[in-house]
């Protein structure tokens, strides 16, 4: 399973807008994506849920590891990775 | 009451806000995947109109909206909601239990996640519309013809998204003078009539015609009523336009009209106006809805932008207002619970900023980067002297000369001797020492006629503090709404205020007010304002001795 550990770095931290930028992303993925905040001991949520990522509360400055398995997935989290680290 | 002059008319856009909460262990009759997909297609409704009313809006908004659009048809929701559905819950109340448990997650975060949960409840309550039948709350299109939004009360959340092209009126069920209502639309130009009691009955798309001066609100007029109000007052607008350049009584006596400004957006108005410079600049704008405060160099381009605005002219900048309807993540209320039980008469202002020190300091400091005599400082929601003379200090160990406090609460009034021994200058907050010298939310509706700036105490207050000023030989201004108000405005200048500062579009009106008035009848009008006993009886004396402003039509 490939996976990418981003710090978040959007003022608002990976909340509604910034959220729904990734969670646009992810839905047009086929396979199952799903995002952890590093060192918490939430368990890891939906890439596809808006709420469920914005229930994580990430921080601005805080890393969310974002995992994903199946063909394409390592451009995909690129992608991803990229969003979830721009300001 | 009207708030904010001017003839609006157009349809009715009845924005309710109450959508009932469906009855606990309601449940269908009919089969479940029937059910489901019932409440599918009132999710994807809701989307599908969030979505395209953000394509309309652009910028901002349409990212705003465009992430709702997400959290209405998110997946951990709907198999929430589908499980909720095949225990036999109906579809209504599957809805409801389905986003209350994120909402709830939300909430509990407290800080900005917190007020997403606003977020939450809204597309909650447009989905129970849905399947209710009913009219959906709050939604705004692309109107064909600007509309009168009616309302019982208007946050600023609601009005976010609203374009001065958009809204031919505001009515408001609650809310008064200092409502949230009332300063937006005085801040767009927009007509509004607040503490109208039943507009919201007002059917969806009915005409009808606000008079934001008069207070009236006519459901259907005739076409000759609406040309008639139009006209008049486009004559009224014409008078007043005609008194130009510096505010001055008739017989030349100076007072400097100042705007109130909310963000660098409102600067351009307020110099189209001809303010003579920032009585009040707020500065909140550049601290809410963060997570982390604004970094110095923003600051200074905000503050340096302000002073550029008008060359010459004074500017003076409020510290940080946060606390009470004000929340800000990075400045928590040290309650033990996530809220303060009454944060009006809390830890806000600069009480706040004094368990946040390094706030402050972050803001004196930019302050201090752009200082110049024309740049002044005044901290808010100041009680004593001693607190006044801590700010103090802490702005001139930074250089900053100009350095003033507000005078909003009872006890800074009555003192104000006290305050001003160590400030330069003092501006009081009419909206807010009213609410607190009567114990009356300025939020409400019920008790508006208490916030009446003609409430004798209230001018009894203000008279004290400029009394004080001036034994003191310190300037005092006044930045409460109650300077918007013409008549008022020619009573403050007679009790002696120095400056008077307000929302943009009422400077022209205050301005004719003055220019048709000589300082003796301004001193006179106070005089006979105080002498009596009840707000109206003192509003009605004044303006007996105020015989310009009927010929001005104000």
């Amino acid at each position: 399973m490939g996976e990418r550990k981003v710090t978040v770095a959007a003022e608002v931290g990976l909340h509604a807008r910034p959220a729904a930028t990734f969670v646009q992303r992810a839905m047009k993925a086929p396979m199952d994506i799903t995002v952890a905040k590093m060192n918490s001991a939430k368990a890891p949520v939906s890439g596809k849920s808006i709420l469920a990522i914005m229930a994580l509360d990430v921080r601005q400055g805080e890393t969310v590891v974002i995992s994903a398995e199946g063909e394409g997935s390592e451009e995909l989290l690129d992608e991803l990775a990229e969003i979830a680290g721009t300001p | 009451m009207g708030v904010s002059p001017g003839i609006g008319h157009g349809p009715a856009y009845v924005m309710t806000v109450s959508v009932p909460e469906p009855p606990e262990g309601a449940t269908y009759t009919g089969e479940a995947d029937q059910e489901k997909e019932r409440a599918m297609a009132a999710l994807r409704q809701v989307a599908g109109e969030l979505e395209s009313r953000g394509n309309q809006a652009g910028g901002e908004a349409a990212e705003i909206l465009k992430a709702q659009a997400l959290m209405a048809e998110d997946p951990g929701l709907v198999v929430k909601m589908r499980t909720l559905i095949d225990r036999g819950l109906a579809a209504p109340r599957a809805v409801f239990e389905a986003f209350t448990k994120y909402r709830d997650v939300l909430a509990g975060s407290g800080g900005y996640l917190g007020e997403r949960a606003a977020d939450l409840n809204d597309i909650r309550d447009r989905v129970i519309a849905v399947l209710y039948g009913q009219a959906m709350p709050g939604l705004r299109g692309a109107p064909a013809e600007p509309y009168v939004l009616v309302a019982r009360d208007l946050a600023p959340a609601d009005t976010a998204l609203l374009a001065k092209g958009q809204i031919a009126a505001f009515v408001t069920e609650e809310g008064g003078p200092t409502s949230h209502t009332a300063i937006l639309a005085r801040a767009m130009g927009v007509p509004a009539v607040v503490a109208c009691r039943g507009a919201t009955g007002i059917p969806n798309g009915v005409r009808v015609m606000a008079d934001g001066t008069s207070g009236g609100v006519r459901v259907e007029p005739d076409e000759s009523a609406v040309a008639d109000a139009v006209s008049a007052a486009r004559a009224r607008q014409a008078a007043l336009s005609s008194a130009t350049g510096p505010g001055r009584t008739v017989d030349g006596h100076r007072v400097p009209l100042l705007a109130n400004v909310g963000g660098p957006s409102e600067l351009e108005a307020a110099v189209a106006a001809g303010a003579e410079g920032i009585g009040l600049y707020r500065t909140e704008f550049l601290f809410l809805d963060r997570a982390e405060p604004p970094s110095l160099e923003e600051q200074v381009r905000a503050y340096r932008a302000a002073v550029e605005a008008f060359p010459g002219g004074k500017v003076i900048v409020r510290t940080l207002d946060g606390g009470a309807d004000k929340p800000l993540a990075f400045l928590p209320s040290s309650a033990a619970a996530s809220a303060e039980p009454n944060p009006e008469l809390g830890e806000r202002g600069l009480r706040r900023l004094r368990r946040f020190p390094e706030v402050m300091d972050a803001q004196l400091s930019a302050l201090a980067a752009v200082a110049s005599e024309d740049l002044m400082v005044m901290a808010p929601m100041v009680a004593t002297g001693e607190e006044a003379g801590w700010f103090a200090r802490a702005c001139r160990a930074r250089g900053l000369t100009g350095v003033g406090v507000m005078i909003e609460i009872p006890s800074a009034a009555l003192r104000a001797r006290d305050l001003l021994a160590s400030v330069d200058f003092v501006s009081i907050g009419t909206n807010d020492l009213a609410q607190y010298a009567f114990a009356a939310d300025r939020r409400l509706g019920a008790v508006s006629t208490l916030q009446d700036p003609w409430q004798p105490a209230l001018l009894d207050l203000v008279a004290m503090t400029l009394s004080a000023a001036s034994e003191a030989g310190k300037p005092c201004g006044i930045c409460g709404e109650s300077a918007a108000d013409p008549a008022m405005a020619c009573v403050l200048v007679g009790l002696g205020a120095s400056t008077l500062s307000m929302g943009a579009g009422a400077l022209a009106a205050v301005r004719a007010a003055l220019a048709a008035h000589t300082l003796a009848q301004c001193r006179l009008a106070a005089d006979a304002a105080r002498a009596r006993t009840t707000a109206a009886e003192a509003r009605a004396a004044a303006r007996a001795h105020l015989p310009g402003l009927d010929h001005l039509g104000l």
